[in-house]
């Protein structure tokens, strides 16, 4: 809360970051093909772009393939629990308002066993970018279905298909109090995944960025259709939201210009089911964060810290008789 | 029976002279010369000089027994008597109004010196109805003939069958020998408040200063620190009803106790030991306190939450316990180490974050506010059933430290203390203490604060460019851990197996060595540790072990054996993982030795239960299998702080 911000002026000075300062000596373990790999690549980008300090920025995963991605990234990396990665990154902003924090988690990760914190999550609107990596199905653990596996996907534990119909990540977000940003990408698009990923970015609060990611070893033709066929994508656009490049335009030609302000109608977007919407669906920057309404007016000085235990001591304190009677009630 | 009951009904008693009192002559003989003589001539009566006593107020939830209790135990702490004050609560909000179940209130127990446990049996009891009286009797916890101040209003109660129970339960009360004392406290508080719900309390409060020889000025003084945030009317009105049982008191009984008190040397503090906690958490130095509700750890987080803010910390109220945790880890990480505060049930679902913490070498401190268990077991009752959890409750191999509190001022200091080792050592601590403790209040040395308790600053400077996070010292295991924002520090923590540069393990050789120097770890704290002292002798009959909040009991007990003569002596642990070196050589200096312990062991019956199959209670557990001698064990889980004479019954049964 008080941590040294004027390190990371005094740092910036002189540096200039590549793609490469953020990539690790280990190279990604995530199957070719894999959906994850493109995430990768447009967080390691919005890094150079944004010019942030590896020693400035925490990457916050839980478990799963999605959560492997701090391991890849030159910067402070927590891969912690299987669905516990929002509550770790809060506790890291609500001390370090001056770290930049990523959540990187996948649909079983965020929807399932961390779903009571993810909802909570939104409810904080801690200044946070969060990339859900939604590919249907559990992949680390081997085909599972995950609770936004579509009905009848027959996997390892339902072999006679899914009983249950999927959870939708973008209708559940946008319906929780306090939700300040929800965004869907494609691991397929990489531009406009990019450019969501860097609203995201800046947007102060609880970014929440949907991608759809294709696992070719578990769901290899999940998305084929939406890939083949770019008429079943919508491309939400508009001057508050995403703008094209003239290619992306002339390729997504179903497009809707739709205002990230406007939540009713973000909702239905969130709802359809025939077509894949990618864009920015909701925004709303006067939401406070949790961190800032938190902060403390005063830094915990010994000093201060002092006065305040000897204030509290006086009201229980019992005094000897050579000593002034101080009776409580002062 | 009954008519006996009707008569004294009929003759509308204040205070004394009933006829009934006749027929309880037989029972007051027991009682010392001089105590309760035939009635006084005079109102002038000689206080009764005591040593001690136990005092207990007791009434339907929500009517202000725990307030009266507290207060007056602080009222007399401010004499100068010692004291120790236990709770007495009702597991819901608002149970059912006269019943037996809901009795609420304190207990206080004064003595001349001080004094380190709730005692055994009370000498008087003020309660607002028979039902609640009865909940006290049947769970026997009270004297022989105790004095028993009763509101007399339910005797005309117009439903009959209230007046019957009342009845019933005074005429089944006075022929036990207790001594009866029928009070129109109802008819007494009504000219000052309309709802005596409200108000009879202080009522009592009053009778009780008058009845203790306390001054009433002090009382004054206390109610109105008490109702400091209301507004003035209700401070006068509460003070008038001090006044009206004060003087009611002195006019209407002949009961009057003088205690010896002597006023501390140095400044004291009375606190129960959860505001001891929460104290202990501001001068700790740390800065984010993570919690979920649940009992009886809450009330920690209440005052914290009132008086975090002001030196700039939180008490983040998470989503669950799970999250409460693994906030505490993520502030730990990335700044100074935090605080987690629960109880039993909590414990259980922190314990995987837990085991991050010990795989990833985060600093962090877990209160446990044990209650009883398993399960929802008794949530407001005290029990010591989690030493075993706290020790060894995660999975796999998570060496932490766990440490108890035994007494209300350890309360404050345990949490310092185990700040420094968690950011020292990159270690959990886990602080056990229990519902007897956390609803508890005995004054103690007020602390002076030091800036060493405090954590320094956390570092933001660079670290070398080829150093590793985990480059641990062959030697102790320790190392210096990397704090985000530090340049040259950047790595991936992970809850997987991993090398000295945070890498995932996939060799065997690298899980081990990781394992082996977080093992190494507590080998070097536990290097720090003095053995505990003995309390009595240093060798003899028999030697007494306990932890946590059993101290105090556990010591009265052996003081009054050794005042029999009997060559008993007890060991109290305050480290129970690891445990201090020369333990085993004090155990050795003693014929038998046997825990006491607020949890579960069997007990050998000569039929089902023989040394094969036997349970031992969790400290025994621990110690047997640490130093191969056959320790015996002897526990209670009733829910209530064991008491000296039970122990002292105990050991002597051990002796015999």
């Amino acid at each position: 809360m008080h941590a040294p911000r004027t390190e990371c002026l005094l740092n910036l000075i002189d540096q200039e970051y590549a793609i490469r300062d953020y990539q690790s000596d280990i190279p990604p373990r995530w199957c070719t093909g894999c959906g994850d790999n493109a995430i990768l690549t447009a967080i390691q980008r919005l890094c150079r772009d944004e010019q942030l300090p590896p020693e400035k920025t925490v990457f916050v995963s839980g478990i799963g393939c999605s959560s492997r991605l701090p391991h890849y990234m030159n910067a402070y990396g927590f891969h912690g629990l299987h669905g516990r990665a929002f509550p770790v990154a809060e506790g890291i902003k609500m001390r370090r308002p001056d770290l930049h924090v990523f959540v990187t988690t996948g649909d079983g990760d965020c929807c399932s066993i961390g779903a009571a914190h993810w909802i909570h999550a939104i409810r904080y609107n801690m200044d946070m970018t969060v990339l859900m990596h939604d590919n249907q199905i559990y992949g680390l653990t081997k085909m599972q279905a995950s609770p936004t596996s579509p009905r009848g996907l027959r996997s390892n534990t339902t072999p006679r298909g899914a009983y249950l119909e999927p959870l939708n990540p973008l209708t559940v977000t946008l319906g929780v109090p306090n939700v300040s940003f929800v965004a869907q990408a494609a691991d397929w698009i990489p531009e406009t995944l990019f450019d969501i990923v860097s609203q995201a970015y800046r947007h102060k609060g609880f970014s929440f960025v949907r991608v759809l990611q294709r696992c070719p070893e578990f769901m290899p033709h999940r998305f084929d259709a939406f890939v083949q066929d770019p008429s079943l994508t919508r491309l939400l656009v508009h001057q508050k939201g995403l703008t094209l490049t003239p290619d992306t335009s002339r390729t997504y030609r179903n497009q809707e210009i739709h205002d990230p302000g406007d939540l009713n109608r973000a909702r239905e977007i969130a709802s359809l089911t025939e077509e894949v919407p990618v864009g920015i669906l909701y925004r709303n920057s006067e939401v406070p964060c949790y961190e800032d309404l938190r902060e403390g007016e005063r830094p915990n000085t010994p000093g201060l810290i002092r006065t305040v235990l000897d204030e509290e001591f006086d009201k229980f304190t019992i005094w000897p008789e050579d000593q002034p009677d101080q009776p409580a009630a002062s | 029976m009954k008519p006996q009951v009707r008569a004294e009904a009929e003759t509308k008693p204040v205070g004394k002279k009933s006829p009934a009192k006749a027929d309880k002559k037989k029972a007051q003989t027991r009682k010392p010369a001089g105590k309760k003589k035939a009635p006084p001539a005079s109102r002038r009566r000689l206080a009764e000089a005591v040593t001690e006593h136990i005092v207990e107020i007791v009434s339907d939830s929500g009517e202000g027994a725990q307030r009266c209790g507290q207060s007056f135990g602080s009222i007399a702490a401010r004499t100068g008597l010692g004291i120790w004050t236990v709770e007495i609560i009702p597991a819901e909000i608002q149970p059912p109004a006269r019943s037996v179940a809901g009795a609420s209130g304190n207990r206080v127990r004064l003595a001349s010196r001080r004094i380190m446990n709730g005692g055994d049996e009370a000498d008087l009891v003020v309660a607002f109805n028979e039902q609640v009286l009865l909940s006290r009797v049947r769970a026997n916890e009270l004297k022989p003939g105790c004095i028993i101040l009763l509101e007399s209003k339910w005797r005309d109660d117009p439903d009959p069958a209230i007046a019957q129970s009342y009845a019933e339960v005074t005429a089944e009360l006075t022929a036990a020998g207790y001594r009866l004392h029928e009070i129109p406290m109802e008819e007494e508080c009504v000219r000052f408040v309309p709802d005596t719900r409200r108000g009879k309390n202080m009522f009592a409060l009053g009778m009780l200063c008058n009845i203790y020889s306390l001054d009433l000025a002090l009382a004054q003084a206390q109610v109105r620190f008490a109702f400091r945030k209301k507004d003035e009317k209700i401070i006068d009105i509460n003070l008038e009803l001090l006044d009206a049982g004060y003087q009611w008191a002195d006019a209407n009984l002949d009961l009057k106790f003088a205690i010896k008190a002597a006023r501390p040397r140095d400044p004291q503090i009375v606190v129960n030991g959860n505001t001891a906690l929460a104290l202990g958490v501001v001068g700790s130095g740390m800065e984010v306190c993570a919690m979920y509700p649940i009992t009886p750890a809450t009330s920690a987080s209440h005052y914290l939450s009132d008086i975090f803010e002001k030196v700039g910390c939180v008490v983040h109220q998470a989503e669950d316990e799970i999250s409460a945790c693994a906030f505490a880890i993520g502030a730990s990480y990335a700044g100074k180490c935090a605080v987690t505060i629960t109880s039993g049930p909590g414990l259980s679902l922190k314990q995987e974050g837990i085991g991050l913490a010990v795989m990833a070498e985060i600093p962090l401190v877990v209160v446990d506010v044990q209650r009883g268990g398993p399960s929802t077991g008794q949530p407001t009752k005290a029990e010591q059933g989690d030493l075993l959890a706290a020790c060894f409750g995660g999975h796999g191999d998570a060496p932490k430290i766990i440490m108890a509190a035994a007494t209300i001022e350890d309360c404050f200091y345990s949490v310092i203390t185990a700040r420094k080792i968690a950011e020292t050592f990159n270690m959990v601590v886990v602080v056990l203490t229990d519902a007897s403790l956390a609803t508890a209040q005995q004054p103690f040395p007020r602390p002076r604060f030091r800036e060493d308790w405090l954590a320094p600053p956390i570092d933001q400077s660079a670290v070398p460019e080829d150093a590793k996070p985990y480059d641990w010292d062959p030697r102790t295991g320790m190392i210096e851990r990397f704090i985000p924002g530090q340049p040259n520090g950047m790595h991936c923590l992970t809850g997987l197996a991993h090398d000295r540069a945070s890498r995932v393990a996939y060799d065997p050789e690298v899980n081990e060595e990781g394992i082996r120097n977080r093992s190494l770890k507590l080998a070097a704290f536990q290097r720090t540790l003095k053995t505990p002292p003995v309390h009595g002798g240093d060798e003899g009959d028999l030697l007494l072990v306990g932890w946590g909040s059993t101290k105090g009991a556990i010591e009265e007990a052996v003081d009054r054996l050794r005042a029999e003569g009997k060559a008993v002596s007890s060991l109290h642990l305050k480290f129970l993982q690891p445990m201090a070196s020369g333990i085993k050589e004090v155990l050795q200096r003693f014929d038998r030795v046997m825990t006491i312990e607020n949890n579960w062991c069997d007990m050998p019956d000569g039929d089902l239960i023989d040394e094969y199959n036997r349970r031992y209670s969790s400290l025994a557990w621990l110690l047997r299998a640490r130093h191969l001698i056959d320790i015996d064990c002897w526990g209670e889980t009733r829910g209530q702080p064991i008491k000296p004479g039970r122990i002292a019954e105990i050991a002597r049964g051990k002796l015999s």
